[in-house]
């Protein structure tokens, strides 16, 4: 049976499967119990479930994580909420020093299955700090997997198999299009494979990757060159770490072009690092430069100035064009 | 005894011995057999003997940093000898006591401070956490060990560690507030050294005493001799057994003092006197302990010296099984990430590999 869900939907049905699947799963965090979260995206799993297994925390992101270690050590599954990217410094020395190497630093005598998951990105009009897309400070971190979707569909599955991955997960949700569409997701479980790309579209002119709000972004980019005859193909990241490197690869050493589109910082984005693993894997197929679109290596501008940073459709076509005459 | 009546404020502190090892209240020793007595006696000269080696091996160029407990061994034994099967130790990185106490193997130890990772594989059934260096981090882990037992409707109890300069740190803070607003069975104790590194237990807190920040939480909270193996036991039994029957979190600040340094690069005469440590000798937990065993005739020096000369052979052995046949595996660098390699990181290993290959 499917519905029809909008992302934000699909992460409550995947949390609600899970729980009732799993006696092991908890789920917790800041407004999370009786409030449902502050993006709804718990809400009512608290009535479903009882407060033993969905529950407020103090605001406290640190202890949040920090707790959520503990539990996956005594034999849980928690899944906690931090309500918002640019609030997971506080308990970003927990994941560093502890969520990211306990395997490794145990030598697999202990292992996190644990899920911390963040709304990211900007474009909502929100206070300062409630729009970061820090991601790839937290892809560079070893022992750590981080999970952005970009559809419905994809959220529920995602979270899903990150929620059964023995090992801790980020999972960043793209906090603009919680609601911006519907999809049919299937309502019983299912899993979409963590560290897998998906080839949004086949094209043949120019490979563009991106993840999370952007795939949106891009796919309008896509239809505004449609009509100058340009055909790109677009890969939804999916994992921004570890990075599918064989499905961006293939693609590029068939288009011979690439682009990647990210809302984070340009310098020691993941755009850089995409563009490594091509020049590394694929050099000699490039007919081009591989070339970025991105925020800037700025704060994140209050709601007045958000729509500079973010890239809009506008500019990745004017980018596309560029890079496919080249 | 009751928590109440060694209320933190009052600049209370519980004993049941005293430096000269006479009991100053009787109702309160335990009740505890010759046998065990002796284990415990055993056991905190065994952790002397394993920081007199350490040190040794260190100064010889044979060992890395170690970071001694001498001085604490009452605080860590103690404590430790009041958990159960199943109870979970949760450790900062100065608890050498308590981890044999709970069954870590002396070999685990020095592997980890000889500098391989295989020193925190704890064997399965021993429920302790790997040293924890990020100060205080893990009393939040502590507080979800306990969350999770109540959640699973289990009744073990997290015993978890930190310093007196750990008191400091957010963490701590987070850690107790968990706990507390949770109702968690965890037993938080702070070894108050009087040290972090240099800094001196009163440039930590203005508080009076590191206990009575257990009241801000809700909780209780007791300041302990932590150089008197008889209270830490007490109240440490006291403390899990409360935890154990829903009755939530305690703090306990144990009173004691580090003899030595910090850690073997540290040198504590750049920040206090010898004048300053000679009382603590005199309150030396196992000088204590051992007058206390002597006028029980419970031990003499023929035990003593043998028991110590056992105890050192064994030291001696599991040093030199582990000394130069410890190198790290390179595949061990990479396998322990993820349950599952990703290609990137197999990518790594295989090159790496090849050219160690290629370099013989």
């Amino acid at each position: 049976m499917a519905n029809k869900l909008n992302l934000i939907g699909a992460v409550t049905q995947a949390l609600e499967n899970e729980l009732a699947e799993d006696k092991t799963v908890v789920v917790y965090g800041e407004d999370v119990g009786v409030e449902g979260g502050v993006f709804r995206a718990t809400a009512g799993l608290q009535e479903k479930f009882g407060e033993k297994r969905v529950f407020d925390s103090p605001l406290a992101e640190s202890g949040i994580v920090g707790t959520a270690i503990g539990m996956a050590i005594n034999g849980l599954k928690p899944v906690v909420e931090l309500q918002f990217m640019g609030f997971s410094y506080p308990a970003f020395n927990q994941i560093v020093t502890h969520v990211a190497r306990m395997r490794n630093r145990s030598r697999g005598r202990y292992h996190l299955p644990m899920v911390i998951r963040a709304p990211y990105g900007g474009g909502i009009r929100a206070l300062e700090h409630h729009s970061e897309s820090t991601e790839a400070m937290y892809a560079q971190i070893p022992g750590l997997k981080v999970v952005i979707p970009s559809t419905p569909y994809d959220a529920k599955g995602l979270l899903i198999a990150a929620i059964r991955d023995p090992d801790p997960v980020l999972f960043l949700e793209p906090k603009r299009i919680y609601r911006a569409f519907r999809q049919d997701v299937p309502e019983e479980s299912y899993e979409l494979p963590i560290g897998k790309a998906k080839i949004v579209k086949e094209g043949e002119d120019v490979t563009i990757v991106a993840w999370g709000a952007m795939v949106r972004d891009t796919q309008a980019a896509i239809d505004m060159v449609k009509e100058k005859g340009i055909d790109p193909e677009l890969i939804d990241l999916r994992t921004i770490s570890p990075i599918d490197r064989e499905t961006i690869v293939e693609s590029v050493k068939k288009t011979g072009r690439i682009i990647i589109v990210h809302e984070a910082p340009k310098t020691l984005g993941l755009g850089a690092e995409i563009m490594a693993i091509v020049n590394e894997k694929a050099f000699l197929y490039l007919e081009a430069p591989p070339t970025r679109v991105t925020g800037f290596d700025t704060t994140f501008p209050l709601p007045k100035g958000e729509n500079h940073y973010i890239p809009t459709p506008e500019r990745i076509a004017q980018t596309i064009e560029k890079v496919v005459k080249y | 005894m009751e928590f109440q009546d060694y209320n933190p404020l009052e600049g209370k502190m519980y004993e049941v011995m005293n430096k000269d090892g006479k009991l100053t209240k009787k109702e309160d020793l335990p009740d505890l057999k010759k046998d065990e007595l002796l284990y415990l006696y055993k056991t905190m000269l065994y952790t002397r003997v394993i920081d007199e080696k350490a040190i040794s091996y260190q100064r010889q160029g044979r060992m890395l940093t170690y970071a001694p407990n001498t001085g604490q061994e009452a605080t860590q034994v103690g404590s430790a000898y009041a958990m159960e099967k199943g109870d979970y130790l949760v450790p900062s990185f100065r608890e050498l006591g308590a981890w044999l106490v709970r069954g870590v193997p002396l070999k685990n130890i020095y592997l980890y401070w000889y500098g391989n990772e295989w020193g925190s594989h704890m064997p399965e059934g021993v429920n302790v956490l790997p040293i924890s260096i990020p100060i205080a981090s893990q009393f939040s882990h502590a507080a979800g060990i306990g969350m999770a037992n109540n959640i699973k409707g289990e009744n073990n109890v997290a015993v978890a560690y930190v310093g007196d300069g750990g008191t400091s740190h957010g963490d701590f803070h987070e850690g107790l507030n968990f706990a507390a607003v949770f109702n968690a069975p965890v037993v938080f104790i702070i070894q108050n050294n009087q040290f972090a590194i240099s800094v001196p237990r009163k440039k930590q807190t203005k508080s009076q005493t590191l206990a009575q920040k257990a009241i801000a939480y809700g909780m209780e909270g007791i300041q302990v001799d932590g150089n008197d193996i008889f209270a830490m036991y007490n109240v440490t039994k006291k403390a899990i057994d409360k935890a154990r029957n829903g009755g939530g979190p305690t703090l306990i600040e144990a009173y004691t003092y580090r003899l030595g340094a910090h850690t073997t690069s540290d040198d504590p005469s750049k920040y206090r006197t010898d004048e300053e440590v000679e009382p603590w000798k005199e309150k030396d937990p196992l000088l204590r302990f051992e007058k206390y065993l002597r006028e029980e005739n419970l031990i003499d020096d023929k035990w003593v010296k043998e028991t110590k000369e056992e105890l050192e052979k064994d030291v001696v052995a599991t040093f030199e099984s582990i000394e130069n046949k410890s190198d790290t595996e390179v595949e061990d660098i990479f396998k322990y990430h993820f349950e599952t390699m990703p290609p990137q990181l197999e990518e790594q290993m295989n090159d790496y590999l090849e050219f160690l290959e290629g370099g013989k």
